[in-house]
């Protein structure tokens, strides 16, 4: 191990410190926690995680958040595509002030657009729906997947079109059955930025929810700050929000620095 | 890539522009319309000109805002480009360690930014949390709940914690993407490390910073869930950032105008920087 390792070394531990003091926390009891300051759990406790799994309103919150974030992820990543491939490789109209009007969006501060989007999706009718927050999110993560995706597409030769065109494919049958698995890692990484950036925002998913989809982690602060401070609990519900992210690292972990790089590199 | 004139390109985009257009093109619509208006209620309207944002520019409560705002952006983009660098540099780049370490790295950039705030809480808590009690152990008082330089620190750290690895993923990409001849030819030429990196990595790292500092400075700008999660704004208003003096005056008080005024004045700073810095770093790219 060479010294110039102790960086990224002591990097890592230092962003799992605090993992660690949540996931400390969580399966401590309550007289534990306000006891006094313990560097391990004394007395293991389940009770915590047993209470979020038992109670509707904690793990309907769960399942709200995946839902949007699923029904999300396919649209964003589904409308991007063949918006991406227009801009990899066609010339028309306007396109660059399309794709520069497309990335102010993402420029956009969410505070700005809550207001105006509770009362949008109170007149559509979808206010509290799965739905609502699914489509309020697109307003980012679409002009994020367009920008990914076309990165990885225009690493693709246009000779790869011509040939398939000249061997007398029709578009689609193309796109769906070359195209797309030529650029499969490029849609994988576009659908866990969507994932991601779906999943951790919260200032538009709170503001477009009250009760039926209620995210898991907005419900968290709210009974943190109504039913007196139960911090075992919440850093129970904390723990648990980390599995999907986890879980979707995991898939991409091959391409992650070329995606953060949105696939330009 | 050449490209070929089709104007049926417009067919292909056309779902993105509507999505984005319905939720985009909307709502500001909306702002654009409460920003020139006074509401007493009940739907009705007069119309009132630029007085809000007359108001808006000249009120000291946005001033000192947008000051912080500042303040906070350039402290935590001062830290964390460097930083990341540093640590991309010094990762390993091949072998068997490098997927633990970008997992690893990436895990802080999927939590939900509210749990984010609420972890900070936790571990900055002056008896029980790891770092408020390290602290005061060392004869440091500290209390973030009250004093205004204690909440700084725990944010900015809290957010170096959250946003560094963004940079380090970035900048691991640029270094990996650079081809060992580069290296070899500088083995050759018996060049120092310091030669290396100015001459050969840090050209090379030219387009991922770029978007490293774009990034980190937009998010930066509009950081709200954390901070609202772990100091409220608080002690006093000494962490009330731009985005949560936006939402106190929108959906805590209904003020429709101001509210109005301050979001297009806030969104026009953003673009504005943002065009400003992209433009120079691609202008002197094409030179």
């Amino acid at each position: 191990m060479r010294a110039r390792y102790l960086v990224p070394t002591i990097y890592i531990i230092f962003l799992l410190l605090p993992i660690y003091w949540l996931l400390n926390m969580s399966f401590k009891t309550t007289n534990e926690i306000l006891g006094g300051f313990t560097l391990w759990p004394h007395s293991f406790t389940l009770e915590n995680y047993r209470t979020i799994f038992t109670d509707p309103t904690w793990y309907n919150g769960y399942i709200a958040s995946i839902e949007y974030v699923v029904i999300n992820t396919i649209l964003s990543v589904a409308v991007a595509l063949p918006a991406a491939y227009a801009f990899s490789r066609y010339r028309f109209l306007g396109d660059k002030h399309l794709f520069f009007w497309l990335l102010t969006n993402r420029m956009a501060p969410p505070a700005v657009f809550a207001l105006p989007f509770y009362q949008l999706y109170s007149a559509v009718g979808l206010f509290d729906t799965p739905w609502a927050v699914a489509l309020a999110h697109t307003l980012f993560n679409i002009p994020l997947a367009v920008w990914i995706l076309e990165g990885f597409m225009s690493g693709v030769p246009k000779e790869l079109d011509e040939t398939a065109y000249v061997d007398g494919y029709s578009f689609w049958h193309f796109f769906i059955r070359i195209f797309m698995p030529t650029i499969a890692a490029g849609i994988g990484v576009a659908c866990f930025f969507c994932f991601m950036f779906s999943w951790v925002e919260l200032l538009l998913a709170k503001t477009l929810t009250s009760v039926a989809a209620k995210p898991i982690a907005a419900l968290m602060t709210k009974t943190a700050s109504t039913s007196g401070y139960q911090l075992g609990l919440l850093a129970a519900a904390g723990s648990l929000t980390l599995i999907p992210g986890a879980v979707v690292i995991y898939f991409v972990r091959n391409y992650i620095a070329k995606g953060f790089a949105l696939g330009r590199v | 890539m050449r490209k070929t004139a089709n104007q049926l390109g417009w067919l292909f985009v056309l779902p993105v522009v509507a999505l984005v257009a319905f939720n985009a093109v909307i709502p500001l619509m909306t702002v654009v319309n409460y920003s020139v208006q006074e509401s007493f209620g009940d739907n009705v309207f007069f119309w009132s000109g630029v007085r809000w944002f007359q108001e808006i520019l000249t009120s000291s409560r946005f001033h000192e805002a947008l000051l912080r705002q500042i303040l906070f952006t350039a402290i935590v983009l001062a830290i964390e480009i460097p930083l990341g660098l540093a640590i991309a540099l010094a990762m390993p780049r091949r072998g068997p360690w490098v997927s633990v370490c970008l997992v690893l790295m990436a895990l802080p950039l999927l939590i939900p930014w509210n749990v984010v705030g609420a972890m900070w809480n936790i571990m900055a808590l002056p008896e029980i949390g790891l770092l408020g009690k390290a602290i005061n152990a060392l004869g440091i008082t500290y209390n973030y709940t009250r004093q205004p330089v204690a909440a700084w620190f725990t944010i900015v750290l809290m957010d170096v914690w959250h946003w560094t690895s963004l940079v380090v993923l970035l900048c691991f990409a640029g270094l990996v993407s650079i081809p060992d001849a580069y290296y070899q030819a500088a083995r050759i030429d018996a060049a120092r490390p310091w030669a290396v990196f100015r001459y050969i990595q840090l050209p090379k790292l030219r387009y991922v910073l770029t978007i490293a500092i774009l990034l980190r400075f937009m998010d930066s700008f509009m950081i709200y869930t954390e901070v609202v999660v772990l100091t409220g704004g608080g002690p006093g208003n000494s962490t009330t950032f731009l985005s949560i003096d936006l939402v106190k005056t929108a959906l805590g008080q209904f003020d429709l105008g101001p509210a109005a005024a301050m979001s297009i004045v806030y969104f026009l700073i953003i673009l504005l920087l943002s065009w400003l810095f992209y433009t120079l770093m691609t202008r002197n790219e094409a030179k």
